[in-house]
């Protein structure tokens, strides 16, 4: 064993005696990049942000993706019961929900079925949570709990019993009123919403009276009527989403192709091989880099002031940073390419748009549109980004949404529209680029 | 084509006809392509300029108005605003209190508002970068075909890379500045989950294109799955790994400087709010101080880069 290490070492002394430096390389770029997290870790206060997080608002913001919230109350100081929701309630103005149930004298509310509710008349609730009830006397000037082992989900704060159910909400009980909210998973009134004749109505419904129902509103057809109620629906905008959505593409596509457009020429001034002469060619690249470097959330930032905020905006900063991205790509191919091509068109007596018709583009064309597509597809995730600074898009309105903290599930639908837009534009630059040049190149 | 006007023979005149007929219809082809690219281009423009607040042949004689309020009557200025010392022209308001931001680090030391700025920003790509590095690292052996045989786990990895890349940055910061407060942190977790898709995508890739030999000779002696992968895949890999990464560094510092401008803190903010309000020196002087930054960064990754892989650091997506 011993005999066969030393002739190993002996036949491979380089292995065996690196320098200490190169040795341990790795490990001190460990202990550098510990210690560096060890310093950010200080230099951002990690440790009293994270603690000072409100993170019960994560879950609550998530769910609400996905989820949506009815908030309601039940007045027990008039003569009668009296129901109140808010004006824009995804319910509507007057609902009678399956979950209310009339009961002697008022009602039981079923947040989550009937081992998640509250039953209340003018002077006596129920509250009902993970098997246990608590039962509350309304008579007094403030809520008497009349139950003696009270379970962990129900408090009583400043004269209000208030339960909280867990996921499916919440219910708030003072001897005036009732107060709860009761979260659902779903996209309420998705394709209509409250102030459409279709609101309300089953797919069966809604659908027959497309085909062959009476016209709901005279003049226009039925279909009409539905795909206008969609296209303006109140609550989640399609036509707005759709619209910013729009741009957002509009604004990768245009700007990438304005930027080849533009890029393109220039990258032969900027090649040494076809144009050998220094100062023009230096000069053009220190153009390119400067462009570049610039970034697109600079140029997003001018051309927002200079053209007002929208799409415009997003196409001349995308435009500009191409510009200088497509004109170093395609200067570095042109630099790279087989000059007997060219010097073989040239010594026909070709003149010089011929030669570099004939002599360079076919060499470089297939990767120069893959390099482009590459950049389209890229250039599609960041116009979503730079829109949030006024350069136009759904990046803009998806920062609006997110700002006012409310609004959460229509954020997700955005999201969701986003994902399926990249996903969709990759795979057909993927495609393209697959037919242009094979598969070797990802 | 002259020569070809009278062909010698049957065979020659088919292939001439065929010639042409090829070449007719690779034109058409072309003039079909670039016609509709043209169309699409000037519906996206129309459709563009209907949607923006200014229209584009309206706005254009003011696209140089910039240049009214950014060149700044005292050149002075700018360095001053750079190195937060008082200037001659502070009239009380935001454009020219440039020593009021200063960061005093004692004994009459200061680091002025912007250098701070920009060393929030950099920390800020740095840390998120070191976090999608691990978060690659650990991720990309259980995508890639060579090392992971169960297609489940490969393609539910794979998903998990996609949606970590394809989810708007903007949208993660957001929720985390409900729930963090706005500020870097937000910024550091948004950047870092969209480079840990990213870079987990790039690198098992490239493991995918590993010599699986040592892999073999691993296997052969009895290596577990965790040794094969220390000892087989990882030395031929990690300078590809580390060369990607710091490619991703160079994006890094952009991307977060514009989550700051959306509210995530650092330099991008700072920017954002002296070019919307029009203040000149503050303005060049937080532009050249970026610029700079980004170009020292992008010469020490490609340093890097070239050191450790050599030029095929720089073919792109290669």
């Amino acid at each position: 064993m011993t005999d066969m290490t030393l002739t190993l070492e002996q036949r491979y002394p380089a292995v065996f005696k690196q320098s200490v430096l190169k040795r341990f390389a790795p490990l001190i770029a460990l202990v550098a990049v510990v210690l560096y997290l060890f310093y950010a870790v200080w230099f951002f206060a990690l440790p009293s942000v994270i603690s000072g997080g409100k993170w019960d608002r994560l879950g609550d913001y998530m769910q609400q993706w996905i989820a949506y919230d009815i908030n309601a109350e039940y007045r027990l100081d008039g003569p009668t019961i009296v129901g109140k929701y808010p004006r824009f309630s995804v319910l509507g103005a007057d609902p009678h929900p399956d979950w209310l149930v009339p009961r002697e004298g008022g009602y039981t509310i079923e947040l989550g079925g009937a081992g998640q509710s509250v039953t209340f008349t003018k002077t006596a609730a129920t509250l009902t949570n993970a098997g246990q009830s608590v039962d509350l006397d309304l008579t007094g000037a403030e809520v008497r709990v009349l139950t003696q082992d009270l379970p962990s989900w129900f408090v009583v704060k400043s004269g209000e019993a208030i339960a909280d159910m867990g996921f499916v909400g919440d219910v708030r009980v003072s001897p005036d009123r009732v107060k709860f909210r009761k979260r659902a998973f779903g996209w309420p009134n998705f394709l209509f919403d409250i102030n459409s004749p279709f609101f309300g109505k089953s797919a069966g419904e809604v659908t027959s009276l497309l085909v062959s129902g009476p016209d709901l509103v005279p003049g226009t057809s039925n279909v009409a009527l539905a795909a206008n109620n969609i296209w303006f629906n109140a609550q989640w905008q399609h036509g707005d989403v759709w619209t910013k959505l729009l741009q957002t593409i509009v604004m990768a596509f245009a700007g990438t192709l304005i930027g080849a457009i533009v890029s393109f020429p220039l990258a032969f001034f900027a090649a040494r091989n076809i144009m050998p002469n220094k100062p023009v060619n230096q000069i053009i690249k220190r153009l390119f880099d400067f462009f570049r470097s610039v970034d697109m959330l600079i140029w997003a930032l001018f051309f927002t002031r200079a053209f007002g905020p929208g799409p415009l905006a997003g196409i001349g900063a995308i435009a500009l940073t191409e510009t200088g991205t497509l004109g170093k790509l395609y200067s570095e191919g042109l630099e790279n390419i087989d000059d007997k091509q060219r010097e073989g068109i040239a010594s026909t007596g070709a003149g010089v748009i011929t030669t570099q018709r004939y002599g360079v583009l076919p060499q470089v064309l297939p990767v120069m549109i893959s390099q482009t597509l590459y950049q389209w597809e890229s250039n599609t995730r960041s116009a979503s980004i730079i829109g949030a600074v006024g350069a136009g898009g759904i990046g803009l309105k998806l920062w609006e949404s997110m700002r006012t903290n409310s609004n959460w599930s229509n954020v997700f639908y955005m999201v969701l529209l986003i994902l399926a837009v990249v996903f969709i534009f990759d795979n057909i630059s993927n495609a393209l680029r697959t037919r242009l040049i094979g598969k070797v190149q990802h | 084509m002259t020569v070809l006007a009278q062909p010698a023979s049957d065979t020659v005149r088919t292939v001439d006809l065929a010639w042409r007929h090829l070449a007719r219809q690779r034109r058409l082809y072309s003039i079909l392509g670039f016609g509709g690219l043209a169309l699409a281009l000037v519906g996206s423009l129309i459709f563009a300029d209907e949607s923006n607040a200014g229209h584009f042949v309206d706005r254009l004689p003011h696209l140089f108005d910039f240049l009214s309020w950014l060149i700044p009557h005292d050149w002075m200025d700018v360095p001053r605003a750079l190195f937060d010392l008082p200037t001659p022209a502070d009239n009380g308001t935001l454009e020219y209190n440039f020593p009021d931001g200063r960061v005093e680090l004692g004994a009459g030391f200061y680091l002025p508002e912007y250098f701070y700025l920009m060393l929030i920003t950099i920390n800020v790509a740095m840390v998120s970068t070191i976090i999608g590095f691990t978060g690659g690292l650990l991720l990309c052996f259980l995508a890639a075909r060579n090392m992971m045989p169960s297609f489940l786990v490969r393609s539910v990895v794979r998903r998990v890379m996609e949606v970590l890349r394809a989810f708007p940055e903007i949208v993660i910061a957001g929720l985390f500045a409900a729930v963090l407060s706005i500020g870097p942190v937000a910024a550091i977790i948004a950047v870092g989950l969209h480079t840990i898709g990213a870079l987990g995508k790039l690198y098992f890739e490239v493991i995918e294109n590993i010599d699986m030999k040592p892999d073999e000779g691993l296997k052969a002696v009895g290596a577990n799955w965790i040794e094969r992968v220390r000892f087989g895949a990882l030395p031929q890999v990690m300078p590809n790994f580390v060369s990607y990464a710091m490619l991703r560094l160079e994006i890094n510092v952009r991307a977060s400087t514009i989550i700051g401008a959306v509210g995530g803190g650092g330099i991008g903010e700072e920017l954002k709010l002296s070019i919307s309000r029009g203040f000149g020196p503050k303005t060049i002087a937080l532009i050249a101080l970026l610029l700079t930054t980004i170009i020292i960064v992008d010469q020490i990754s490609a340093y890097v880069r070239r050191k450790l892989v050599g030029d095929a650091a720089f073919l792109i997506h290669g």
